[in-house]
């Protein structure tokens, strides 16, 4: 059960092996978090994941899963809910795909919007409706600013993105009545392996930032959360710019 | 996904009003309704839950259902002579006052609101002003009417069956749906309190002052400005007191000495901003409540409701700290830890938390109850807003020095103690657990606080 501060005692993470969940699940074990679940493609980095976790005083098992095989979530999630309660779920996996290729190449294209969006759907649908049992529990959803407004460089990623906010946000409506505190995460430019290599965007910001920024959240019971903050109005600005200013200001040149 | 609701789902939480979670909601009119919920539970169990005061996750049920027993509210028998009431366990003591104070009876133990069932006084065993004189509850408690999680029920007393009975007590609704409870009263000549006032200039000052002559008043406590620091560390003031006599009564108030009747302001707004309570307010009405006190004052005359319930003339005060709600800590230490006692008071002080007026009581002997939360010491309680920065890593850091000086906090109060703390602070755990297992293999009763600490 979560505590008066919203801190979890259990967590299933899926994207095991995100830089940013094993962040924020380093955060949540130092306070209450004793059982976790790292749910992924099995991997080197997901052991190596579990392990850290468990140096930190955890019960961490691995669970493989695959967004990109919906058809299998049902059984794989059922299974973790069925060991006990999970009071947070986190919901981290994803990719940026390679823009400039994908145009060329639609089944990679269409895989970055199934892996972030299809995917996400089919595994927050199954989550949701556990927690809807149980009666309480957190599913924390990882977008993206990219999905505030869509950008002429990663408008593939940026749109499912977008998809899977919009969702997210109307999933909150539907779970809210049941117990269920959904929250959507946007962070902006995270310092992880997925940028690793691209130019750093203005307002970067690290792993353990956004796991501060999802930790405070669950205490608030938020149900969005921008992160670092100044992105909420920075963003909410560019929102509402014109077509060509906005094409003028994000199109590399 | 989500199926459409049944209608009497509800989001519960405890007065703290923080942590909610949805259960079923059911009120079962007649016992037979309550033998039949708990016959239905799932495996997401049932809890009992009578007017939600305790303030964390004690009386909630995620998922599964949460029996509301104020429907269950008949007093069955009154032996006006002999002081002995049998009721329901919805009844609450605010009613038991109404009924019996024009008979010369009252209540053996309340706390500081009346706004309490017997169920809960019997599932917290909860402790008064007068703990050092008569201990908790459910040591007047002579028999009670419990529904377990196999759906039958039994009337158990301390003498045919010890074992259940004390686990009851303090039990926190574990051992199953306390129906009906048959108590033993204490007798009052009048509605009014003499009371004696004086002030403390610091901590030790208060604790001097309550060791010397805490014996010669049935009821006592302090109230203590954690604001306060440096020198005045721990300044209090201290109210002790007891039923006044006929004879003290002024010739007016002698017609009339038992008359009960408690006002009530209209409830606090639903929607209040938060951070209403910050360091300034709290700070200024402490201050002020310090000042006001008299250095010292003998004899006054005060009525029942004013002297032990000042908060229930505010209904819903605890919408004052806003959406983020608020805890309330409160541990006990036994003699011999003022030190701990101290240092605890200093931290407080020192992260500036900003509570109104803590509560600072000295314990007599505890009673057996297995989880029972009173022994011989020194109980402090405050509330704090849960938004407060620090406060959870701060009271991590309380519960170990309180734990390594053998003493122990509330569960009635608490809402986020970490398990692993628990064994050291209450020594009867494993017992406890192990007749859970025997008692309702099942698992048809159980509540947020069960999970949460693996009761
Ligand atoms: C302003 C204020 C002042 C307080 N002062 C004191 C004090 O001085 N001393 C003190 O000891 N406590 C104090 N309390 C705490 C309060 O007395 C306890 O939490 C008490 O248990 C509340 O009773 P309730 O009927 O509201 O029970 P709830 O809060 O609804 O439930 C509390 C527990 O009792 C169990 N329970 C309730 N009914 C039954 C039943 N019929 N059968 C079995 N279990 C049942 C529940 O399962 C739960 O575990 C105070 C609380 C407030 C809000
Ligand atoms: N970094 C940023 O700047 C940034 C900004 C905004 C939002 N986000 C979002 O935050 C989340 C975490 O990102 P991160 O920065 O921590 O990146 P990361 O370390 O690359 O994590 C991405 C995770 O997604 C998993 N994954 C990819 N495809 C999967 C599939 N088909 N099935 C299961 N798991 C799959 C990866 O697992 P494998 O190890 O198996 O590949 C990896 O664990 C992502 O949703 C990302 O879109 C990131």
């Amino acid at each position: 059960m979560k505590d008066a501060f919203g801190a979890p005692q259990s967590l299933l993470v899926l994207g095991g092996s995100s830089e940013i969940a094993l962040a924020t699940a380093r955060r949540l074990v130092a306070r209450r978090t004793r059982r976790v679940y790292l749910a992924g493609r099995p991997s080197p980095a997901l052991d190596a994941a579990a392990e850290r976790l468990r140096g930190l005083g955890a019960e961490v098992d691995t669970v493989v899963f695959d967004a990109l095989d919906p058809a299998s979530h049902e059984e794989v999630l059922g299974k973790v809910f069925a060991e006990g309660d999970i009071d947070a779920v986190l919901l981290a996996f994803g990719v940026l795909g390679d823009q400039a290729h994908d145009e060329q190449d639609p089944m990679a294209a269409v895989r970055v919007a199934q892996t972030n969006y299809t995917g996400a759907v089919s595994a927050a649908l199954v989550c949701g409706a556990a927690l809807q049992r149980q009666g309480h529990g957190s599913l924390v959803v990882l977008t993206s600013v990219a999905g505030e407004r869509a950008r002429r460089e990663n408008f593939i990623y940026g749109s499912s993105k977008a998809g899977l906010d919009a969702f997210t946000q109307g999933l909150g409506d539907a779970l809210h009545p049941c117990g269920v505190h959904v929250m959507a995460v946007r962070p902006g430019f995270v310092r992880t392996r997925m940028t690793a290599g691209r130019p750093e965007a203005p307002l970067s910001t690290t792993p353990e930032a956004v796991a501060a920024a999802i930790e405070s959240g669950l205490r608030r019971r938020a149900e969005t959360v921008w992160t670092p903050t100044a992105l909420r109005p920075v963003m909410s600005a560019l929102r509402h710019l014109p077509r060509p200013l906005f094409r003028l200001l994000t199109t590399p040149r | 996904m989500p199926v459409p609701l049944a209608p009497a789902t509800a989001p519960v939480t405890g007065w703290g009003r923080t942590a909610p979670t949805v259960a079923r909601l059911l009120r079962p009119g007649t016992y037979e309704e309550a033998v039949a919920a708990v016959r239905a539970a799932d495996a997401r169990g049932t809890i009992a839950r009578g007017l939600g005061r305790a303030y964390g996750d004690a009386a909630q049920n995620a998922g599964g259902a949460v029996l509301d027993m104020t429907a269950l509210d008949r007093i069955h028998e009154i032996d006006a002579v002999g002081g002995v009431i049998t009721c329901d366990a919805g009844v609450s003591l605010h009613r038991l006052m109404e009924v019996l104070l024009p008979l010369g009876w009252f209540v053996p133990v309340t706390p500081g609101t009346r706004y309490v069932t017997v169920g809960g006084a019997i599932g917290a065993d909860i402790h008064g002003k007068n703990h050092h004189v008569s201990g908790s509850f459910s040591r007047h408690v002579r028999a009670l009417e419990l529904l377990t999680g196999d759906g039958e029920t039994r009337v158990v007393t301390p003498q045919d069956d010890p074992e259940l009975f004390w686990a009851t007590a303090g039990g926190m609704g574990l051992t199953g749906v306390v129906l009906a409870a048959t108590i033993q009263l204490q007798s009052v000549g009048t509605t009014l309190m003499t009371v004696d006032t004086e002030r403390a200039a610091d901590l030790d000052d208060l604790m001097a002052r309550m060791t010397a002559t805490d014996h010669r008043y049935r009821y006592s406590v302090a109230w203590i400005d954690l604001l306060a620091r440096g020198a005045r560390t721990g300044r209090a003031v201290l109210t002790r007191g007891d039923h006044a006599p006929l004879e003290a009564l002024p010739p007016r108030a002698r017609r009339d000495p038992l008359a009960f009747r408690p006002r009530r302001l209209p409830a606090a707004p639903r929607l209040l901003p938060d951070g209403l309570l910050g360091r300034t307010t709290v700070g200024l009405f402490n201050e002020l409540w310090y000042r006001t006190a008299p250095r010292e004052r003998r004899g006054q005359l005060q009525r029942l409701a004013a002297f032990f319930h000042p908060l229930d003339g505010l209904p819903e005060w605890n919408r004052i700290y806003g959406r983020a709600g608020f805890v309330q800590y409160q541990f006990v230490v036994g003699h011999g830890q003022e030190e701990t006692l101290r240092a605890v008071v200093e931290r407080l002080a020192a992260h500036g938390c900003p509570s109104f007026l803590a509560v600072l009581k000295r314990f007599g002997d505890g009673d057996p109850g297995w989880l029972s939360f009173p022994m011989p010491g020194w109980t402090l309680a405050l509330d704090i807003p849960a938004g407060l920065p620090g406060l959870a890593p701060l009271l991590d850091e309380l519960d170990q020095q309180v734990a390594a000086a053998g003493g122990r906090v509330y569960l009635a109060k608490d809402s986020r103690l970490r398990p692993d703390v628990l064994a050291a602070m209450y020594p009867r755990l494993d017992d406890f657990r192990s007749l859970r297992a025997r008692l309702d293999p099942r698992g048809a009763i159980t509540s947020d606080l069960a999970r949460r600490l693996a009761l």
